[in-house]
């Protein structure tokens, strides 16, 4: 399956570092490169519960295809937001439920930010996700 | 080093985090184990696990005794005397729950449960859904600038509609000894109920629930380096016979037919079902340990190594601590930064503190704060610790400005 074009640039970028404090500064240059929400979104129905910072996420499906935004007080959970939607923005509905996000983290080295024990809500982002997918299909 | 500490090789576990590059400063959530505790627990599991009090074989007897011993051990170490029971619980929630449903039929609707703005949600959801069932009002006492339960306040809020007041020795979030001696006069004063949860003080100093004076005291066994799974209740006698059976099966039956029942008194009325034996005995062991330890020393060690830590979060710029701590603890946040951010940072450094609301949710409210990141100290730990998490700190702060 070929990646979008962010996230062949985010799998390029996350393989290449070799240090953890690369890694971090990367992440958080990537969250830094999120789009803003509109002030319109950021409301408490589109908070996503379960994070130790505050996450909004809003997804759209546009003509077959889904475009998902997000923000976060939190600087790392953003970075960690932005490589999500790196990976699924525009995807169709059909590739959205095939795609294995946890295996994409993982690609990154970023999976032990989905360990159980994490509480910085990157498992919370993605149920969150998969709910959306679900009730607008 | 300045603070080296001199029981750091009886926690074989120390030795093992410290190769996976781990230090642990998240000891107010739980405790590494003296080996003398594995030790008790492989001994047990290798020369015949029995259950207790219901079987007159040699290994049930042998497991009774011992399980028996742990319960001496415990009320020795918070000197019951003859003034009660120890009950043992599968946590302290569990033991707070039991007091909260073994206590309603004493509530009437309009009557007060008092707590403090610092609880643990295992000090304040059980109370809370008590006071829901029985149309009770819960009285929150509110703190003073550093962190302790305003006693002028407390004054006026504690009055004759108190039936019971339920507060924390030592919070976890704050590292305040609360005042209890005067909490608990005020609550006497109008024939409330007392409830000390203990779950941070006890891991602190030594204390006398004869000297204190309540009527029920809780702490947990993982939080003194004892095993998980177990909780103990002290109970006053008088507090005891107020107690109704809440769970019930096993061995905390008198009598039984198919439609009633009669039911044994404290403390084994109040342990249905068969306990956690090992952990129970497990528990004695460490307690045993503990007490071969230099009492003073050890006091002096924690004092020591509190006072490190204070001076160096006091000397980052931007570090603004959560009230002022006595003990044990530290919990902080830094101006402009996010807790999440740190927490993450502190992560990837193999530092092990608390990053979140601590188990405090409303209290970290109150304080107009979404987490905090808490540093908790045992007396295993040293100041090459405390120098490890600076270290990683300043690598974050960095980072992060």
């Amino acid at each position: 399956m070929s990646l979008p074009a962010d996230a062949l640039a985010a799998l390029q970028a996350f393989q290449a570092v070799g240090s953890w404090e690369q890694r971090a500064r990367l992440l958080m240059q990537w969250g830094e490169r999120l789009p803003a929400l509109v002030p319109e979104d950021k409301i408490d129905a589109n908070l996503v519960q379960g994070c130790e910072s505050l996450v909004w996420l809003v997804g759209r499906l546009h003509e077959g295809h889904w475009q998902f935004a997000a923000s976060s007080d939190a600087r790392l959970i953003r970075g960690l937001v932005a490589l999500l939607l790196a990976r699924v923005n525009g995807l169709s509905a059909h590739a959205l439920q095939a795609v294995d996000l946890p295996d994409w983290f993982n690609q990154l080295g970023l999976s032990r930010q989905l360990s159980p024990s994490r509480s910085n809500g990157l498992n919370a982002v993605l149920q969150r996700m998969r709910d959306l997918s679900h009730t607008q299909n | 080093m300045l603070v080296p500490s001199p029981w750091r090789a009886d926690f074989p576990a120390i030795a093992t985090l410290q190769r996976q590059d781990q230090t642990y400063l998240d000891n107010a959530a739980t405790t590494q184990k003296p080996q003398a505790l594995l030790d008790a627990l492989s001994h047990y599991y290798a020369n015949g696990a029995a259950n207790v009090h219901r079987a007159q074989h040699l290994p049930g007897a042998h497991a009774t005794q011992a399980f028996e011993d742990s319960r001496s051990k415990v009320a020795q170490w918070l000197n019951v005397g003859d003034r009660g029971q120890i009950i043992f619980t599968h946590g302290a929630t569990s033991a707070l729950n039991l007091l909260a449903y073994g206590l309603e039929h004493l509530f009437n609707p309009g009557d007060e449960i008092v707590i403090s703005a610092l609880e643990h949600h295992a000090n304040l959801l059980p109370w809370q859904q008590l006071a829901k069932r029985r149309e009770l009002t819960l009285v929150v006492l509110p703190l003073d600038d550093a962190g302790l339960i305003d006693l002028h306040a407390a004054a006026t809020m504690i009055g004759p509609r108190t039936r019971l007041l339920a507060v924390s020795q030592l919070s976890n979030v704050l590292g305040a000894w609360q005042p209890l001696a005067q909490l608990l006069a005020l609550a006497k004063a109008h024939d409330a109920l007392t409830v000390v949860d203990g779950a941070q003080g006890i891991v602190h100093g030594r204390h006398d629930v004869q000297a204190l004076g309540c009527d029920f005291y809780v702490f947990s066994s993982h939080k003194l380096y004892g095993p998980d799974g177990v909780g103990v209740l002290y109970g006053r006698t008088e507090g005891l016979h107020l107690l109704r059976h809440w769970q019930f099966g096993g061995e905390m039956v008198q009598q039984a037919d198919y439609h009633s029942a009669s039911f044994r008194p404290a403390p084994l009325g109040f342990e249905a079902g068969t306990p956690p034996i090992a952990s129970v005995i497990g528990l004695g062991a460490t307690l045993d340990y503990l007490n071969s330890l230099d009492q003073a020393a050890v006091l002096a060690h924690e004092a020591a190594l509190h006072d490190y830590l204070l001076r160096g979060l006091r000397a980052r710029n931007g570090v603004r601590l959560l009230g002022s701590p006595h003990v044990a603890l530290a919990s902080f946040v830094v101006d402009g930064i996010h807790s999440a951010d740190l927490a993450h940072l502190l992560t990837e450094q193999g530092i092990a503190v608390r990053a979140g609301h601590h188990c405090a949710m409303p209290l970290l409210k109150s304080l107009h704060l979404s987490g905090a990141i808490r540093v908790s100290l045992a007396l295993y730990n040293d100041s090459d610790d405390l120098e490890r998490f600076f270290e990683a700190l300043d690598q974050a702060l960095d980072m992060l400005r």
